[in-house]
């Protein structure tokens, strides 16, 4: 038996989530990304959230329909602007949300070291750049490095392909993305998928994301 | 290797999209992994053969990717970093986005295409925020491609719109990377840049002369 709970649907997956939680949303694009988990968020109503995903919403639908319901406090993201994020250039630009911006190699290096345990480390990106200001810096052989601290969600949303009834998880090519380390980053890990296989189900040497990082599972979309 | 390879060749215009991504394909070694940045950098896949042995990685976590997908192909979960549908080659492989970015910082990756605003004669590149007041920054993987590959190749004109020069003495925009690209690659011209030096490798309808009147302020040696 193991600890992970299996929900009956995405509304029961997402209870709880209390206002000014961070909230690890996984997804490059529409790959990966927790579309119904998401929704489930938007009728759960928490407020003054910090979202952590790649981008800051697309279209009207998803992140971009929890940031024009003004939910969201503020953003950590790597790539903000896109030809369809009118929902967060408005409310960037009407300075009603706050932007951390973050090269996505940091991203998810701050997300892993979360998830491992890792108090803070030694970083070249973006040394001598404008995002490095107010950063500790130190000379690593030669090198300026940044120093950068590992960002620990409250819930993270992860959409992956199977799970089995123990709580391992498989991913589907490039949807893979933030799934792994945000699902190990989150105090509490809520996922979809689009099945759920027996026990035994998984190989054990294709699992992906291990059930002790998987709280909560819901299955979404069409059965096959 | 050809060392009597001319460098000026004025008996033709500049070199077509096509041409140009057709001479970056030229050098990129057999068997190298490259990460092609979004736009122009893209259409260098169209010339690297299968015998070639390239690998084309995507940061969003994929090695082995192939061309953009058409019809049935289509698969909403294998997408490019500019999010458009690929298809995967055989013997591709899938991987999370901080082992992605580890592969690229950690030194793995030998060549990395990117485009640029500008590009300082130091190496240092300026791509991903024109510091205008009103901009949204968005950075994306910019800042760990030029940190991390082996070699970063910048596929730019040289002049833009305005004929401002793109390759300066000194980015007058925000920095992406630090003393990092090691070519630049124009419809006129390839240029090298090492020890803070460039260093003019091929001109196409213009001449080193030319080039010198376009790009003050620099010292440009021909090879």
């Amino acid at each position: 038996m193991s600890r992970t709970r299996f929900l009956d649907d995405a509304d029961a997956a997402v209870a709880g989530v209390v206002d000014g939680s961070t909230v690890l949303i996984g997804g490059f694009g529409a790959a990966g990304q927790p579309v119904e988990l998401i929704d489930a968020l938007l009728r759960q109503g928490a407020r003054d959230l910090t979202v952590v995903n790649n981008n800051a919403g697309n279209g009207d639908v998803g992140l971009a329909a929890l940031l024009a319901a003004g939910r969201v406090r503020k953003i950590v993201c790597s790539f903000p602007r896109q030809s369809d994020s009118w929902v967060f250039d408005e409310l960037y630009r009407a300075g009603r949300i706050e932007l951390e911006l973050v090269p996505q190699g940091t991203l998810a290096e701050r997300l892993r070291a979360a998830g491992a345990g890792i108090g803070a480390f030694y970083c070249p990106t973006g040394a001598g750049t404008p995002l490095a200001e107010g950063k500790e810096t130190r000379v690593i052989d030669g090198r300026e490095h940044l120093l950068e601290f590992p960002i620990h969600g409250d819930v993270a949303l992860v959409k992956a392909h199977l799970a089995d009834e123990f709580g391992n998880l498989v991913y589907r090519k490039t949807a893979r993305n933030f799934g792994p380390v945000m699902a190990a980053a989150a105090r509490t890990s809520v996922v979809q998928v689009s099945d759920v296989v027996p026990t035994g189900g998984l190989d054990p040497e294709v699992v992906v994301t291990p059930a002790i990082h998987v709280d909560r599972v819901v299955r979404v979309g069409v059965a096959a | 290797m050809n060392l009597e390879r001319t460098v000026e060749h004025t008996d033709r215009g500049p070199l077509s999209k096509d041409e140009l991504a057709a001479r970056v394909a030229r050098d990129i070694p057999d068997g190298a992994y490259v990460n092609l940045g979004i736009g122009r950098p893209t259409l260098v896949a169209d010339h690297l053969t299968p015998e070639s042995g390239v690998v084309l990685h995507t940061e969003n976590g994929m090695l082995g990717m192939g061309r953009a997908a058409v019809g049935d192909e289509i698969d909403p979960d294998l997408v490019n970093a500019g999010k458009i549908p690929v298809v995967e080659t055989p013997g591709a492989s899938y991987f999370h986005h901080a082992d992605s970015f580890a592969m690229m910082r950690g030194g793995h990756l030998d060549v990395c295409v990117l485009g640029a605003y500008q590009v300082a004669v130091n190496g240092d590149l300026a791509n991903w925020h024109t510091g205008a007041p009103d901009a949204i920054p968005a950075v994306g993987g910019a800042m760990d491609l030029a940190t991390g590959a082996k070699a970063v190749f910048v596929v730019m004109p040289l002049l833009g719109r305005d004929s401002s020069p793109k390759l300066v003495p000194t980015c007058t925009y925000p920095l992406t990377g630090v003393r990092c690209v090691s070519r630049i690659y124009s419809e006129d011209a390839v240029v090298s840049l090492a020890g803070g030096e460039a260093v003019v490798e091929e001109t196409w309808g213009t001449t080193v002369a030319e080039l010198r009147e376009r790009l003050p302020g620099l010292v440009l040696r021909e090879r």
